[in-house]
C-alpha cells in the first residue's frame, strides 16, 4: 500500500502541476513552447521508481514528468517555467530543457533521438569504471524514425552498455499517427534485430511499467547489456499549446482517457484507498504547487549582464 | 628530433593517454587499422582495445557517446575520419556539445576533444574535400584549434583535453607527412593566442592550417621582389585572437586573409570585417582575401589546383594592396 501511495503521488503532483502550469500559460505566465505529459504520467514514475539515486536519466522536450519523477524540486522545475533565474536551468532552459546535476537528470533534448547517443555515453563511462549503474533513456515513438535510433541501439548492443530505453509510445509524433510514419509497427521486434532484449508494456498501468523496469534494470546491472521497453501510452492533451489537433478524433482521446493511469491505480488500491485520503492528497499536492508557484513569481530574474555566462565554463585556464 | 606531423598527433596522444586515465580514443578505424590516416598506429597494441576503441560507421551516435562519456566524468578523444563525415554529428555537436553547458545554466560542462581531417589538394573531389572549420567557428560554446605546425601537432592536444569545454581540432590532410624537427621535451602549448610565423613590415598575411605552408611560400617569393611580408598563423579559429594581426595590420597597413575556405559567409570575411571594424584608419589598401572558388571541389588536378589557394595567387593579391595591382 505505502508503495502504491508513493506511486500515487508522484503521478498526481505530475497531473496537477501540469493542469497549473496549463492555466499559467494561458495566463501568459509561461510561454515558449509547453508540451504536456497528462496521460503519460505512469511512464515516467513506474520508470523512475526503479533508479537508484547514482543512476542517470535522459529526457525530451516533453520533460516535466521525468524531472519530477526523478526528484527535480518542484520550486525548481516551476521557476524554470518561469524563467527565474532559481530555475533548475538559470532560466536559459524552459521548459522543454530542464537539467539537475545533483539528480543526474541529463535534461530534456528537443531534437528528437538528439538524447539517444548521449545516454550511450553516459553508459559507456560507467561500463569503462565497471559501475553497475543504468541510464535511463526516455524517446517517443517518433524518435525510432530517426537515425539515431538505430544507431544508439547498435552501439549499445555492440558494446553491452546499460542503457535502458524508454520508448514511449504515444501514437502521435507530433500530428503524424504510429500508421503513417511506421512501416513495420513492432517497436520492440525493430529494437530486438540489434541483439537487445525488449519488449512492450502497457504504459497506461504504472504497476506494470514498474515490473518492467525492475525486470530490465536488474538484467542491466546484472552485465546483460541494454533493453528497450515499448511503453504504450497516450497524450491526452494536444502536442503544444499551439496544437489544434486536427489530426485525431476526440472519440479516440475519450476512449483512453477511460484508461487514465492514476484512476486505474486508485482503483487498484480501493477499497483501502479512502475518498478521504485522495482528499488528503490532493490537498498536500496543491499545496506544494501553490509553493512552487508562489517562489517562482517571486524569485529573481538573470541580471541581463549574466547574458554571455555559461556559453564556457568559468574557471581560469 | 626528426619527426613528422603525423608521428607528432600520434605522441600527443599516447603522452594524454598515459597522463590521465580517464582519456581515451575513439573512431572509425582508430585501431585495428591504426587510423585512416595511420594517427593511432600501434596504440591499439599499448593502450588495449577498451581504450582504443573501434566504432562502427555512426558518426551521431559516436560523437554523441563521446558527449555522455565526457559529461560522465571521462575525458574522450572522438576521432572523426574526416570533416565531410562530421556533417553526420553536426546535430550532436551543435545541439549538444556546444549547447549544454548554457541551456542547463553552466551545471554540464562537455570536456569533449573531437580531432578531424580536413582541407583538399589530394585529388579526393568534392566530398572527401570540404574545409568547414569555418562553419564550427560559428558556434558559440566551441574551441576550434587548426595546428598547422609539428610542434603545434604535438602540442595542443593536451590543452584541449584540460579545456571543460568542447574543441575541435582540424588536421589539414596536407600536413601528416609534413616532417622536420622538435625538441625533444616539446609538449603542451598555448591555444588562445595566434602566432607570427614570418615578420614583415609591408603586409600581413593571416591564414591558418593547411595554407600556411603556401602563405609562407608566397611570402618567399613577395621578398624576392622587395615586398617584406608578415605572416599570421591563427591557430586558433575560435575565440580568435584579433589582437594579433591587428597589431600587425596597424604597422604593416596592408592585409591579405587567405583561407582555405569558400569566400561567401567565411571565417576569412569574418577577419575582414574585424579589421574593418577596429583598424579602417590604419589601412592603406582595402583588404583583400584569397579563398577556395566558389565550387564543389573537383577531381582533376588541374581544376582542384585552380580551385584552391596557391603561392602564386597569395602572391598576386599581396602585391595588389602594396603596389595597387
Amino acid at each position: 500500500m505505502k508503495e502504491h501511495l508513493d506511486l500515487l503521488r508522484e503521478m498526481t503532483r505530475i497531473r496537477r502541476f501540469e493542469d497549473r502550469c496549463a492555466e499559467l500559460y494561458s495566463a501568459a505566465q509561461i510561454r515558449g513552447f509547453l508540451h504536456l505529459y497528462v496521460g503519460e504520467e505512469a511512464v515516467a514514475v513506474g520508470v523512475v521508481s526503479e533508479l537508484d539515486p547514482q543512476d542517470a536519466v535522459v529526457s525530451t522536450y516533453r520533460d516535466h514528468g521525468h524531472a519530477l519523477a526523478r526528484g527535480v524540486p518542484m520550486d525548481a522545475v516551476m521557476a524554470e517555467m518561469f524563467g527565474k533565474v532559481t530555475g533548475c536551468s538559470r532560466g536559459r532552459g524552459g521548459s522543454m530543457h530542464l537539467f539537475d546535476s545533483g539528480h543526474r537528470f541529463f535534461g530534456g533534448n528537443a531534437i528528437v533521438g538528439g538524447g539517444l547517443p548521449v545516454a550511450v555515453g553516459l553508459a559507456l563511462a560507467h561500463a569503462m569504471r565497471g559501475e553497475p549503474r543504468v541510464v535511463a533513456c526516455f524517446f517517443g515513438e517518433g524518435a525510432a524514425a530517426e537515425g539515431e535510433f538505430h544507431e544508439a541501439l547498435n552501439l549499445a548492443a555492440l558494446w553491452r552498455l546499460p542503457v535502458l530505453f524508454c520508448c514511449e509510445n504515444n501514437l502521435y509524433a507530433m500530428g503524424t499517427s504510429f500508421a503513417k510514419e511506421h512501416a513495420a509497427p513492432d517497436l520492440a521486434l525493430r529494437a530486438s534485430s540489434y541483439g537487445l532484449a525488449a519488449w512492450a508494456v502497457d504504459g497506461m498501468d504504472v504497476l506494470a511499467v514498474r515490473e518492467a523496469a525492475r525486470r530490465a534494470t536488474e538484467s542491466i546491472r546484472a552485465g546483460g547489456g541494454p533493453c528497450l521497453l515499448e511503453l504504450r501510452t497516450f497524450r491526452f492533451r494536444a502536442h503544444s499549446m499551439y496544437d489544434p489537433e486536427r489530426y485525431r478524433d476526440k472519440s479516440e482521446v475519450v476512449q483512453w482517457r477511460d484508461r487514465d493511469p492514476i484512476d486505474r491505480l486508485i482503483a487498484a488500491m480501493r477499497p483501502d484507498f479512502t475518498d478521504d485520503d485522495l482528499t488528503a492528497l490532493e490537498t498536500e499536492v496543491a499545496a506544494e504547487i501553490d509553493h512552487a508557484v508562489a517562489a517562482a513569481e517571486a524569485a529573481e530574474i538573470e541580471p541581463v549582464d549574466g547574458l554571455t555566462r555559461f556559453v564556457t565554463s568559468e574557471v581560469t585556464r | 628530433m626528426k619527426t613528422t606531423y603525423r608521428e607528432a598527433l600520434r605522441e600527443a596522444i599516447r603522452d594524454a593517454m598515459r597522463r590521465d586515465e580517464r582519456v581515451f580514443l575513439m573512431g572509425e578505424d582508430v585501431g585495428s587499422y591504426g587510423g585512416c590516416y595511420a594517427v593511432s598506429l600501434g596504440l591499439l597494441e599499448e593502450f588495449g582495445p577498451e581504450r582504443i576503441r573501434d566504432t562502427p560507421l555512426s558518426e551521431s551516435a559516436f560523437v554523441g557517446a563521446g558527449i555522455g562519456a565526457a559529461l560522465n566524468g571521462m575525458r574522450p578523444i572522438v576521432e572523426i575520419m574526416t570533416v565531410n563525415f562530421s556533417l553526420l554529428a553536426l546535430d550532436q555537436i551543435l545541439n549538444n556539445a556546444a549547447t549544454l553547458l548554457h541551456m542547463s545554466g553552466g551545471q554540464f560542462p562537455v570536456p569533449l576533444v573531437i580531432r578531424m581531417t580536413t582541407g583538399a589538394g589530394r585529388q579526393l573531389a568534392a566530398q572527401h574535400s570540404h574545409s568547414l572549420e569555418g562553419w564550427y567557428a560559428h558556434i558559440p560554446g566551441l574551441r576550434v584549434l587548426a595546428p598547422a605546425t609539428l610542434e603545434d601537432a604535438r602540442g595542443m592536444l593536451w590543452p584541449a583535453l584540460c579545456d571543460p569545454d568542447p574543441v575541435l581540432i582540424f588536421e589539414h590532410n596536407g600536413l601528416y607527412n609534413l616532417s622536420g624537427d622538435l625538441a625533444d621535451d616539446a609538449g603542451p602549448v598555448d591555444i588562445t593566442r595566434a602566432a607570427i610565423r614570418r615578420q614583415g613590415k609591408d603586409v600581413t598575411l593571416i591564414t591558418y592550417g593547411g595554407s600556411l605552408a603556401k602563405t609562407l611560400a608566397a611570402a618567399d617569393d613577395l621578398a624576392a621582389d622587395g615586398i617584406d611580408a608578415e605572416v599570421i598563423d591563427l591557430r586558433t579559429l575560435r575565440p580568435l585572437d584579433s589582437d594579433t594581426f591587428l597589431e600587425s595590420v596597424r604597422h604593416t597597413h596592408r592585409a591579405v586573409v587567405v583561407d582555405e575556405g569558400w569566400r561567401t559567409g567565411s571565417l576569412s570575411a569574418e577577419i575582414a570585417a574585424r579589421i574593418a571594424e577596429e583598424a579602417f584608419y590604419e589601412l592603406d589598401a582595402p583588404v583583400r582575401r584569397v579563398c577556395t572558388a566558389e565550387v564543389p571541389i573537383p577531381y582533376a588536378k588541374h581544376l582542384e589546383e585552380a580551385a584552391l589557394p596557391q603561392p602564386a595567387s597569395i602572391a598576386a593579391a599581396a602585391r595588389e594592396v602594396v603596389r595597387g595591382g
